[in-house]
């Protein structure tokens, strides 16, 4: 592949799901528009982190990219091909290069089958036969995320959540993919399990060289594991840079209302005074009447009128390096620490978060 | 996107309670992995009224498909009037000459009053038939049922809707009125009215007429766990991976389904051998001298005042089958579904 072409390309990708109603004949009354005009690349063996509050539209983007969704608009080329709405005979050279992690390890493994089968099961269906037989390929992936190969013949239930994340690791390995999907792939384990599940993706991707594209609620878990961090807000993306740009220089109120959130001690040591603790106050609107103009208008303390009539396009702002978008007509500054009105935000009193 | 509780579509998942407190696998030596189903018949051996219910009933099974073996060694036949060859069989009355409806040595159960047929034979037969024909039935019930149920729920859309309404409507009809009233149609269908119902038609005709009400229940109750369990992100794991939607509804739903597949097949089976009875009962299945257990309890029903032990025999085995199996039903779904203990 050429080295211009990105792994993932993704442009103006829109979900909208339809709202049925009305009675007696049922029609369509309205939309939730779980995501609204997506843009990023994924470079070959790069880690984008997707970041957003819940129900910001992540999942349905990483389904999108997986093609378990269909997409309302826009369009995803998988090196350079368009797979925007290839079925599923049509998807199925590409298919077993994008494989997906995903959030739930108790509803993610077939509480039927076991271990073996589980991890054999994508050889099966893609009919690949790999030297020595796939039962020996299976053990091989066990012991590469960190499982006795020994409990092939183990069913689900017999595993802690932990052991059965690491078992839908490697069965989304067991394509040997370019691509990975993992939708909040340790926001379901126990903070202590969280830091091993973790550790065990970065081995993946750097001994692998496998592209992530890693979904998670908050900047705390995708700071040490992606090189490129996009921030979504409500569909659509409001800020998206290098790791360190958007750790170091966050332009949007809204990536630095989330930075705020991460613990003291991860964000000192980036070189970023203590900055003060931004609680963001209100709800997230409903995706089904998303305001008009900015969609975080309703929740930022430096709202305009030109926020709300304008929507603020996702550009390189000035002051930002390249690579580093932002979606605001007022981007953040770091010399001025929040210039903040009292009624749209609160100090947190308490430090820890 | 869900919080990571065992829905109810799967209810057979960490119920072993010591593997419930200590999930990590090294807590059992071997490799051999416990799985759902080997639970389940550990739960199941340890329950003392299922054992013996699944061995009366295995003992039904056993005589109905040894009938004709049975019959052979003990030396006659459900057919032979053995009164017409030797009269004194029978007083003049024409019931069995013997106490106890004629049980003796010779005839184990006894003899059937008017005609003296052989009622050890005969029952036997009648088992077998019956049995036959219930279990016919609930094969077919079982595949419809499944087949249509899980099609439905995977397909969702106008199909589910199409399905949802005609089971509504089969699950609304008064099935014994129509048992009743159309049996006789149905037979019309096939076989001229001054001709004889050949018995292989009216068997037929029960299994089908039987099937063709009794799938709604069961293809409703799948609908209903297939809706649950497509949405499990293990289904939208197959799907990235390529599977297709054959192989999702066979490979990767239909296993979830056993539990509820199999409670309802130990429920429909008595429940169609009591039906086939009752419709035979009515003179709308099976008929004499065909042997059946309604045939049986029907004919016994004509003569019970003078000759109880006809009747006891009949009436007798198929309450205790009925019951074993019902009590086995319960057993089963107690060690398949165990949260549904009281
Ligand atoms: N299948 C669906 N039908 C209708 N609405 C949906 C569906 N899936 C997700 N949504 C809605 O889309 C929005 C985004 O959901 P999701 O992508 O799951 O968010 P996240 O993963 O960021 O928490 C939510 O408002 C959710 O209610
Ligand atoms: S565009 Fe306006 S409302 Fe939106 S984030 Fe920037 S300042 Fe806030
Ligand atoms: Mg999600």
């Amino acid at each position: 592949m050429s080295s211009t072409t990105p792994l993932l390309d993704v442009s103006g990708l829109t979900k909208h799901f339809p709202i049925k109603g009305g009675f007696p004949i049922r029609r369509t009354v309205g939309a939730v528009q779980a995501v609204d005009g997506l843009d990023f690349q994924v470079a070959e063996g790069e880690s984008l982190g997707l970041v957003g509050e819940s129900g910001c539209g992540k999942s349905t983007t990483g389904r999108l990219i997986t093609r378990l969704l269909e997409p309302t608009g826009g369009r995803i080329a998988y090196r350079g091909e368009d797979i925007t709405h290839a079925g599923r005979k049509q998807l199925a050279p590409i298919r077993s290069e994008i494989q997906m992690i995903f959030q739930d390890p108790y509803a993610s493994l077939n509480p039927r089958q076991t271990v073996g089968k589980i991890i054999s099961g994508p050889m099966e269906i893609n009919d690949i036969h790999p030297a020595g037989g796939r039962e020996a390929r299976v053990r091989e992936l066990l012991e590469i995320v960190g499982l006795n190969p020994e409990h092939y013949n183990r069913f689900p239930h017999e595993f802690s959540g932990g052991q059965r994340q690491r078992i839908g690791v490697a069965r989304a390995l067991a394509l040997e993919p370019k691509l990975i999907v993992a939708d909040e792939p340790v926001s379901a384990l126990d903070v202590s399990i969280q830091a091993q599940v973790v550790n065990l993706l970065q081995k993946v991707q750097r001994d692998l060289g496998i592209a992530f594209v890693f979904i998670a609620h908050d900047l705390a878990v995708v700071r040490h594991f992606s090189q490129r961090v996009a921030v979504m807000y409500l569909g659509r993306i409001v800020e998206i840079a290098d790791r360190d740009d958007l750790y170091g220089n966050p332009r949007h109120p809204y990536t630095r209302a989330l930075l705020s959130a991460v613990p003291e001690a991860t964000v000192q040591d980036e070189g970023v005074q203590g900055r003060e603790r931004i609680r963001l106050v209100g709800d997230v609107p409903s995706p089904i009447n998303p305001p008009s103009g900015c969609r975080f208008r309703t929740r930022c303390w430096k709202a305009t009128e030109k926020c709300a009539t304008e929507a603020p396009p996702l550009v390189q702002v000035e002051g930002n390096k390249p690579g580093h978008l932002t979606a605001c007509h007022y981007p953040e500054t770091t010399d001025v620490p929040a210039t903040v009105p009292a009624p749209r935000l609160a100090k947190d009193p308490e430090a820890a978060a | 996107m869900t919080p990571p509780t065992p829905s109810a579509a799967a209810p057979l998942e960490v119920t072993d309670e010591s593997v419930a407190k200590s999930p990590t696998p090294s807590t059992h030596k071997g490799s051999e992995g416990r799985s759902p189903g080997r639970l389940a018949w550990n739960r199941f051996k340890r329950d003392r009224t299922g054992v013996m219910s699944a061995c009366i009933v295995g003992f039904f099974f056993v005589i109905a498909v040894a009938a004709p073996l049975i019959a052979k060694l003990y030396g006659k036949d459900p057919y032979t009037t053995y009164a017409s060859q030797r009269p004194e069989l029978l007083n003049p009355f024409a019931y069995p000459s013997g106490p106890n409806g004629g049980m003796s040595s010779e005839f184990w159960f006894g003899i059937e009053p008017q005609l003296g047929r052989d009622v050890f034979t005969f029952l036997l037969y009648a088992i077998r038939n019956s049995l036959g024909i219930a279990l016919a039935a609930t094969v077919l019930t079982v595949v419809v049922g499944v087949v249509i149920g899980t099609t439905a729920g995977y397909l969702g859309g106008k199909t589910d809707y199409l399905v949802g309404r005609v089971i509504d409507i089969l699950l609304s009809f008064p099935s014994t009125l129509f048992f009743i009233a159309f049996m006789p149609v149905v037979f019309g269908l096939f076989v001229a009215p001054d001709e004889e119902i050949p018995t292989w038609l009216r068997a037929t005709a029960l299994i089908i007429v039987l099937s063709a009400f009794g799938w709604a229940s069961i293809a409703r109750l799948l609908r209903g766990q297939v809706l649950g369990l497509r949405e499990r992100e293990f289904v939208e794991a197959a799907k990235v991976t390529g599977a297709s939607p054959g192989r999702i509804v066979f490979k990767e739903l239909l296993p979830n389904l056993w539990t509820p597949i199999i409670i309802q097949t130990t429920l429909m089976l008595p429940a169609y051998v009591t039906a086939e009875a009752g419709l035979a009962f009515l003179g709308v299945g099976m008929i004499d001298p065909t042997p059946d257990w309604g045939v049986m309890i029907a004919r016994g029903a004509s003569f019970y005042t003078e000759d109880l032990t006809f009747m006891l025999f009949p009436g007798l085995s198929m309450v205790i089958f009925v019951l074993a199996f019902n009590l086995l039903g319960d057993s089963v779904r107690d060690a398949l579904d165990p949260k549904s203990k009281r």
